[in-house]
């Protein structure tokens, strides 16, 4: 077993700063009751402006007035671990948000797949990176171990007997223990985890509770106890909060981007595909507003999905100014990527024909492309459909039929036609109430056009036009 | 020197006007299914990957019928075309007769300017062998939008316009007129050639 670590240190900014449209303008993070609000994270640009975590809220108004503050949202965090839980799933089936601030995923069995360890470490850190979130990576034999040495390392892979020496360096106070226990090891003169592993077992035992003890075999990996795996939920159900109200659609872009990336990511995590999904934007007194983004075969492309998605945005009228939008898929099929053909003709940046459908979908409307089918009916306007045929061709008909056939007949002006062919009767549906009776002749207008009309049976005019022969 | 090029390359590209039909090989299109219409047109077929304009007196004179050979050829073939905003309903029952598989064949509904957007998209896509559209009010500019579409997307683009645009300019690389008395049409414009001067007949019933 090997088991890297992604600790993400400054993960309740980033997911803020993530969604951020100006990642770098001074931001600080505040919470606390309303009597004693104090910093909880501040980002680069506000540190260099002088502000600090733990700061109170007084003081850093004292110090600037041009950084941003935001309440922490607990709660966003904890949707941020879930995703990079699923984005981590992807890696490997055996990932663990057990530990604080961090993910540690079973990576032994990944590397057959995804190659050499640096490679391996540079994917993860490339996407990471594209997700919005600052990372440290460290590999160990024991995930506890991997834990405790991203404390103090970045990019550290260690072997059993390199893991002893390496967390042997590391000091008391950032090896994961409780603080008063850390500050009781100091105090005792046991600076570094070293002189904590040579004392004696039943000393530790006797003067300290249970948990420090099960923590230290733990980091040398004498615990065996298994780590709750992370198990992906069967929905993606993601929510962005604005902190005031968003007046332009322009505006939702950016986030509904970050939306729908994180929902190609959950999707690739666990190989399957959106059929369709539901965004909501919230208001502050209106109900909610909900767009359906309904596709015909399952997707996972986030450039796809944010397509669509804006395609349909663009189209719908949002009531009022909106305060939060959230993305919920549930219909969650598995994917099958298109086959292609290896030795096909087409040109390189060809998009395919699913993409292109459902592009047009998403403008014009959800029944805006269609198929032509025959469908087996006498009657001229019922012999066809706009549904996809069946793979089974209806047999050939032996009659002429024109190539246009009009929504509705329109009668005939003008002189009267030369007649080419001539009467054929369709009498049909009596079955079912439609029941037509009439004569259909081709004729040639004056002005060339052939044109297929019909008139009451036995009757040779008024005609009435049906179709044109094009 | 690669400013400089080729004669060569500039007669196979159709660059230069020789005065005369050359009979340099040019990239076989898609046969009309006319042999008198291939025979007129420097591709021998449909100027591949650009936009033809048929141009018609009036609703049904013939104007698909030139098409079907070669739409049935594209369908058998397993490609797709797309009929954006049709001006009637295509009747499956003579579109299956004229041998088109029906599975390969597209409508998208759409109006106005959205019907223009939807040509464009499906012949820059690629993933088109052949768009039909009808751009009854479009410009100059909006053709070459589509012209380039088309030859982006590698398609073939039929665009059916009255007969009155026929003195407007048009950045199509094929233009045809149709004419009802008697049945024949007329090569106004191939690029890459002359038009021939005489019309070629159409079959008179030919459905």
């Amino acid at each position: 077993m090997r088991w890297a670590c992604l600790l993400f240190p400054e993960l309740a900014l980033d997911a803020v700063l993530r969604r951020h449209p100006s990642p770098d303008a001074p931001l600080a993070l505040v919470t606390g009751p309303a009597h004693r609000r104090v910093l909880y994270a501040v980002n680069t640009s506000a540190a260099a402006l002088g502000l600090r975590s733990g700061m109170s809220v007084t003081a850093a108004q004292a110090v600037t007035t041009t950084c941003m503050l935001t309440e922490y949202d607990e709660e966003a965090t904890a949707r941020c671990r879930r995703l990079l839980a699923a984005w981590a799933y992807r890696f490997s089936s055996l990932v663990s948000t057990d530990l604080a601030d961090a993910i540690v995923l079973e990576v032994a069995q990944s590397l057959m797949l995804f190659g050499p360890w640096p490679r391996f470490e540079a994917k993860l850190r490339e996407e990471l990176t594209d997700l919005g979130f600052r990372h440290r990576i460290v590999v160990a034999p024991n995930a506890h171990a991997a834990r405790t040495l991203a404390n103090l390392h970045d990019g550290l892979g260690v072997d059993d007997h390199a893991m002893e020496r390496a967390l042997g360096q590391v000091h008391v106070e950032s090896s994961g223990l409780d603080v008063d226990v850390a500050t009781t090891f100091a105090r005792m003169g046991l600076r570094r985890l070293r002189q904590v592993f040579a004392l004696p077992r039943d000393t530790i035992a006797r003067r300290f509770p249970r948990t420090v003890l099960a923590h230290l075999d733990a980091l040398r990996g004498a615990d065996n106890t298994p780590l709750t795996c992370y198990q992906p939920p069967d929905w993606f159900d993601e929510k962005i909060d604005f902190d005031h109200e968003v007046e332009l659609s322009t505006a939702l872009l950016f986030p509904l981007r970050r939306l729908t990336s994180d929902l190609g990511v959950y999707l690739s995590g666990r190989d399957g595909g959106v059929e369709r999904f539901v965004l909501r934007f919230e208001h502050e007194f209106v109900p909610a507003t909900q767009i359906v983004v309904g596709l015909l075969a399952p997707e996972r492309n986030p450039n796809t999905l944010f397509d669509l998605a804006r395609g349909r945005l663009e189209q719908a009228p949002i009531a009022a100014p909106v305060r939060g939008m959230r993305l919920i898929a549930r219909e969650l099929p598995a994917f099958v990527p298109a086959s292609r053909d290896l030795f096909d003709m087409r040109a390189q940046q060809a998009m395919p024909w699913e993409q292109l459908r459902e592009r047009l979908r998403a403008r014009l409307g959800d029944d805006a492309v269609h198929g032509v089918s025959m469908q087996l009916d006498h009657r001229p306007e019922l012999a066809w459909s706009d549904t996809a045929p069946e793979k089974t061709t209806a047999a050939a008909l032996a009659d002429l039929r024109p190539a246009w056939l009009l929504e509705r007949a329109i009668p005939w002006r003008g002189p009267a036609p030369l007649i080419l062919a001539g009467p054929e009767r369709i009498e049909s549906g009596w079955w079912d109430s439609g029941d037509v009776r009439r004569d259909y002749y081709i004729v040639e207008s004056a002005a060339g056009q052939r044109v297929w009309v019909y008139s009451p049976p036995n009757e040779v005019g008024p005609f009435m036009i049906h179709g044109w022969f094009a | 020197m690669s400013a400089a090029l080729s004669l060569d390359q500039m007669l196979a590209e159709r660059r230069v006007w020789r005065g005369q039909p050359t009979h340099a090989p040019a990239p076989r299109g898609l046969s009309t299914g006319l042999a008198a219409l291939d025979a007129a047109l420097p591709h021998s077929g449909w100027p591949p990957a650009a936009l033809t304009e048929v141009l018609i007196p009036a609703d049904g004179v013939g104007e698909l019928s030139i098409l079907w050979p070669s739409l049935a050829q594209i369908t058998r073939d397993g490609g797709r075309v797309v009929v954006v905003a049709p001006p009637y309903i295509p009747y499956a029952p003579s579109w299956h007769l004229a041998g088109i598989t029906l599975p390969g064949l597209h409508v998208v509904r759409a109006q106005g300017r959205d019907a223009l957007w939807a040509a464009e998209q499906c012949l820059r896509s690629g993933a088109c062998a052949a768009v039909l559209c009808w751009p009854a009010h479009a410009d100059d500019r909006a053709l070459r939008r589509l012209q380039v579409a088309a030859e982006t997307g590698q398609a073939l683009g039929f665009a059916f316009r009255s007969i009155k645009t026929l003195s407007n300019p048009s950045p199509a690389a094929l233009r045809i007129a149709i004419e009802t008395r008697p049945r024949q049409l007329r090569v106004v414009k191939c690029r890459g050639a002359m038009p021939p001067k005489h019309a070629i007949a159409l079959s008179s019933f030919s459905y």
